[in-house]
């Protein structure tokens, strides 16, 4: 029996064209913009100079409160300018304008491909370089890591989740990771869990990904502690909460946090970011991003220096398609459709996915059937019809009432609906006005 | 690029379901029973379908264009099946002008009053069912004895539906037992050689129809379980004290309209419950009720008002059964 | 037969009496006390309950009106100050006088003027297109177009012109409940201070990026040079974060600053003849083909 989350969950088409294709290794643009707000939480402070050169690797930008991150400069090069740049929403943020010049390393990364397996690290310091070394989750949602690790007082974190899902249909930077540097995510595992003072740590991965699932069994079986659970391929397997569920049996408790079960969840992008920040002293600097697309020539995987234009990773998989009607900034369930290319690679940029024409439009909205099949799906137990209509006649109370807050926005609701329902959009538009709400009344 | 890229709240994939496509699912569903219905009755059903469907998509589109003034959704099929639906409610040597009243009424009053699809409370065809066994009780209640395809439609020999026979006979003093021998076997219930409205006869051309949408997903098994297994476990409490004054449950399941009101009548998503926990009680409501009104009631046959009553309580249900809430009982560790 | 009839007409009865005895005693016993002149200060006030004096409606205002002790920051837009003498009087107080609003939309970007960057494909409303991104065009300050404030109009006073893709208001029905300025998530629109004849002259912008950026989206936003400020003289006009603003309380209408304007960003509406100024004229074509009846508030967008 593959494990799985019990309650509602959906089918997509898979489409993960870039499966087979190894990760190539993109070389740095031209210009590179780093943004100095890539994570959840505050922006990082500059702490360097127009005009003046960096080092790959060298500290840009300092993290300014517990929940930020450092970062670090992905390029060789001079500053070039301190300019407002489009990110995904198409709003203007504070980025560091880059002109690459040779590739120079800061000293002290260790650029060499062997493989260090030797751990001599206490926890204090596994969190202390992580934060650094300015790692966030890698799995979209860019929450700093050092603050998932560091674990508030009075509990304790009996079992690291690692995720290695990848539910997303088209996303394949995960699978390729795990499949290419299974051994060094090994290590960044047993980083995580001495880091977190964890006896067991569980993989997670999706049956659709078999090579993966035999390669990581292999590895981990040589290994105390670590085991790795091939899952139910269904969507959304690798949202947090359901991926708890399907390897603990236990639910995260509503309005709650994984800690408070015993459990803390990381992506493989992450636990690999890990391994890199300590064994080889590389702060996160570059990610695996999936180039993909149903018309697109060549669907690939790149390890991307973070900063790059996302129209560099187009090119170079083969170019813009004819009949593009989408780029979409991570996976089609949850990514973000972009406005415009200039946008640059981040550190939660987990693929871009171009989608044509064809595929680009949203149905007709017809009536509501009251069919319940957004309540069959719906993997956190909600009735998004209900909660759409609450919120489309501002209902905010009833709205809470529902916890509109325990929305994850995975979105199965209106994958499903036959109306073509913008089920969704309301409940996020809700979600937005009941946290509103919930704040002021804190204060 | 001189294309302009689109911009939209995720997801931005969707599935295939289409409110259409669940339409056509549930006609497709239907067409075994209809099949049967024409085979037992001839004529009759051919022309109380056809007049039944027709009238039902006319009505829709008129009002939906002089009255409304909105969106033409007369494509997505539902005036079809509420029209096949009425027409299967019906008996089959009904004369026409009756069934265009009772097709005018489901989707005039039953649908189009409360704005359209997706927004009545009541299944509209039963809205029209009831209506006309209220206006022409005797037209209504007459039903032809099945003859097979060449039966005539207007001169069709009558008779009394098993239920009606049972019931009377009750009524009248006898034991089930002599009562049995005048009705159907089981096996012709099964196969539908009994009288009765069209689309009710065949037990398993109707249940062909439930394994269709329960395997396309267009249903869930909860309602019709939820009815017959009711239907059988009252019945069958009854029957245990009483044998000779109680049918047994198979014989309560397969006659009269169960079948069809659980498989097709009850299962309508406007107005069923949004939740499984809400969907087993409206189905267990609508068996006990099914099974007052067929024992205690005066009508031989109750499910259609089972079922209307059990439509007025869905709001309800709806307010006060929610789904199980993910780490609503999340259970902590154990430390 | 006979039978019959009686003994219905003697149970029927019975039911009446007991029912009327019953809602006699619960009638009594439950009473709440009210003071029976907020029913009448209701009464005065025009039970449109928009919430535009910042009471969920008439009623609950009324019951302010009642226990305020001076009507200081009460004020009922939509009846304006005659309705307010009228409550005063009738409590016995002073009425706080209060200037007669009305909404302005402070964007020009039509279609011709600010290009489209994309092209958006969400749910039709403004407050989710602007929860997401910049919106169709590159301005992250501009109409979004999609009619929320439309939406929330109560009195038919607002249309969305599909030739701009921008909301225009009808002086004549405009009450100034402030429901448009409420629903427009980028805070557009604004209420000022009616004129005489309904003229105004504001500046149709709020976009607070440097000229140039501004430019580079839309032909007719504020640029922030400073040229109609420097010309006011009655200092009506303040710069701020490169977006000139004009304070409708000081402004006497002299018209001086909107000729200055290189891009065309301050309009002059309902003044006698139309300035050869390309935004300025096309939207007193509007308010004419309005004034003669010709357009007809558009339905609601009916996202359903």
């Amino acid at each position: 029996m593959l494990k799985t989350f019990h309650k509602g969950g959906i089918h997509p088409v898979e489409n993960k064209f870039s499966a087979g294709r190894e990760i190539r290794v993109l070389p740095p643009p031209e210009v590179v913009y780093i943004p100095l707000s890539q994570h959840l939480g505050a922006p990082a402070k500059l702490i360097i100079d127009r005009g003046e050169k960096v080092k790959t690797g060298q500290l840009v930008a300092k993290s300014t409160g517990f929940v930020s991150v450092n970062i670090h400069s992905s390029v060789s090069g001079t500053v070039r300018k301190i300019d407002q740049v489009q990110d995904g929403s198409g709003y203007k943020r504070t980025a560091i304008l880059i002109e690459t010049c040779e590739d120079e390393w800061q000293p002290g990364i260790d650029l060499s491909p062997d493989i260090n397996t030797d751990i001599q690290y206490s926890p204090e310091e596994i969190i202390r370089k992580t934060l650094y070394a300015g790692i966030v989750g890698l799995g979209g949602a860019a929450f700093p890591s050092h603050v998932k690790l560091s674990i508030p007082r009075g509990k304790h974190a009996r079992a690291l989740i690692i995720n290695g899902a990848e539910c997303e249909p088209y996303l394949t930077s995960d699978h390729r990771l795990m499949l290419e540097k299974g051994k060094e995510l090994i290590i960044g595992i047993k980083l995580l869990m001495r880091a977190l003072r964890a006896e067991t740590a569980m993989i997670g991965i999706e049956n659709n990904k078999q090579d993966a699932i035999r390669h990581l069994e292999e590895l981990a079986g040589k290994e105390e502690g670590i085991s790795v659970y091939p899952l139910k391929v269904k969507y959304p397997q690798g949202g947090e909460k359901q991926l708890i569920k399907a390897l603990t049996k236990m639910e995260v408790p509503s309005g709650g946090l994984p800690i408070d079960i015993g459990v803390v969840v990381h992506n493989v992008g992450t636990a690999f970011a890990v391994y890199e920040a300590l064994q080889k002293n590389k702060p996160l600097i570059e990610r695996v991003v999936t180039v993909t697309g149903k018309s697109l020539k060549n669907p690939s995987n790149f390890l991307v220096r973070i900063g790059t234009p996302v129209i560099n990773l187009i090119e170079a998989a083969g170019g813009l398609p004819a009949d593009t009607g989408k780029v979409i900034s991570g996976g089609p369930m949850m990514g973000k459709a972009l406005s415009t290319f200039d946008v640059p690679v981040v550190k939660g940029t987990s693929g871009i996915v171009i989608l044509p024409e064809s595929e680009s439009k949203r149905r007709h909205v017809k009536v509501c059937i009251r069919c319940t099949k957004c309540v069959a799906v719906c993997p956190q137990g909600l009735e998004p019809y209900l909660l759409m209509s609450l919120a489309q006649n501002e209902y905010p109370d009833e709205l809470e009432m529902n916890k509109v807050m325990d929305c994850i926005e995975c979105g199965a609701c209106s994958y499903i609906c036959p109306s073509g329902r913008p089920l969704l959009d309301y409940i996020r538009l809700g979600k937005a006005k009941v946290g509103q709400i919930i704040r002021t009344r804190k204060n | 690029m001189d294309k302009l890229l689109t911009v939209a709240p995720s997801p931005h994939i969707y599935g295939e379901e289409s409110i259409r496509k669940l339409m056509l699912g549930v006609i497709i569903a239907l067409l075994p029973a209809l099949f049967c219905s024409v085979y037992f009755f001839g004529w009759g059903a051919v022309i109380i379908s056809v007049v039944a469907v027709t009238t039902c998509i006319i009505t829709e589109y008129l009002i939906q264009k002089f009255l409304l003034k909105g969106e033409l959704s007369i494509t997505d099929g539902s005036a079809i099946i509420t029209g096949l639906l009425l027409a299967f409610n019906l008996p089959g040597n009904l004369p026409v002008g009756i069934v265009i009243i009772g097709s005018v009424v489901s989707i005039g009053i039953g649908k189009m009053t409360f704005g359209g699809l997706g927004r009545n409370p009541f299944n509209p065809a039963l809205i029209g069912r009831v209506f006309l066994l209220v206006s022409f009780p005797v037209q209504m209640t007459s039903w032809p004895v099945p003859q097979g395809f060449m039966t005539s439609y207007t001169d069709a020999v009558t008779g009394a539906t098993p239920l009606e026979i049972v019931k009377e006979g009750l009524r009248n003093g006898e034991q089930v037992s002599e009562l049995m021998d005048r009705v159907p076997g089981y096996l012709q219930l099964f196969y539908g050689h009994s009288g009765g409205s069209l689309g009710e006869t065949a037990a398993i051309a109707l249940l062909l129809g439930l394994a269709y949408m329960l395997i396309k997903k267009i249903i869930t098994w909860h309602i019709p379980v939820s009815i017959i297994m009711t239907i059988s476990l009252f019945t069958g409490i009854l029957w245990l004290i009483n044998p000779q004054q109680n049918a047994d449950p198979l014989f309560h399941i397969l006659t009269g309209g169960v079948l069809l009101g659980a498989i097709f009548m009850a299962t309508d998503y406007v107005t069923s419950p949004m939740t499984r926990k809400g969907m087993w009680i409206y189905g267990i409501g609508i068996g006990i009720i099914t099974v007052l009104i067929r024992i205690w009631g005066a009508y031989p046959e109750g499910i259609s008002y089972a079922i209307l009553i059990m439509n007025a309580f869905v709001p309800l249900i709806n307010r006060y059964i929610k789904p199980r809430l993910f780490g609503k009982e999340g259970r902590y560790g154990k430390d | 037969m006979v039978d019959t009839v009686l003994y219905t007409i003697i149970s029927l009865s019975t039911i009446g009496v007991v029912a009327a005895v019953i809602l006699y005693i619960v009638a009594r016993r439950f009473r709440v006390f009210e003071d029976p002149r907020i029913d009448q200060v209701e009464e005065i006030l025009p039970a449109a309950n928009c919430g535009g004096c910042g009471f969920p409606g008439c009623r609950n205002f009324a019951e302010a009106l009642v226990s305020a002790e001076s009507f200081e920051g009460l004020h009922c837009p939509v009846g304006g100050n005659e309705v307010m003498v009228k409550v005063a009087s009738f409590l016995g107080k002073d009425a706080v006088m209060g200037d007669p609003l009305v909404a302005v939309v402070r964007c020009a970007g039509s279609f011709d003027q600010r290009p489209r960057t994309n092209r958006y494909d969400g749910a039709p409303t403004c407050s989710i297109s602007s929860a997401l991104y910049t919106g169709e065009t590159g301005c992250p300050y501009g109409c979004l177009g999609l009619g929320d404030c439309v939406w929330a109009c109560d009195y038919e006073a607002m249309y969305m012109d599909e030739q701009t893709g921008l909301p225009v208001i009808l002086d004549d029905r405009c009450v100034a409940c402030g429901a448009c300025v409420n629903a427009c998530p980028r805070n557009i629109i604004e209420l000022r201070k009616k004129a005489k004849k309904d003229r105004k002259i504001f500046v149709a912008c709020i976009n607070e990026e440097k000229g140039g950026i501004a430019r580079k989206y839309c032909n007719v936003a504020c640029i922030g040079c400073s040229r109609c400020f420097k010309v006011c003289p009655f200092d009506a006009i303040t710069m701020d974060n490169n977006l000139a603003f004009i304070d409708s309380e000081k402004c006497k209408l002299c018209r001086k600053c909107a000729p200055e304007c290189p891009t065309n960003a301050i309009l002059e509406i309902n003044f006698p003849q139309a300035k050869p100024k390309e935004a300025a004229r096309e939207v007193k074509q509007d308010d004419e083909e309005v004034h003669n009846g010709k357009s007809v508030p558009k339905e609601g967008n009916g996202n359903n």
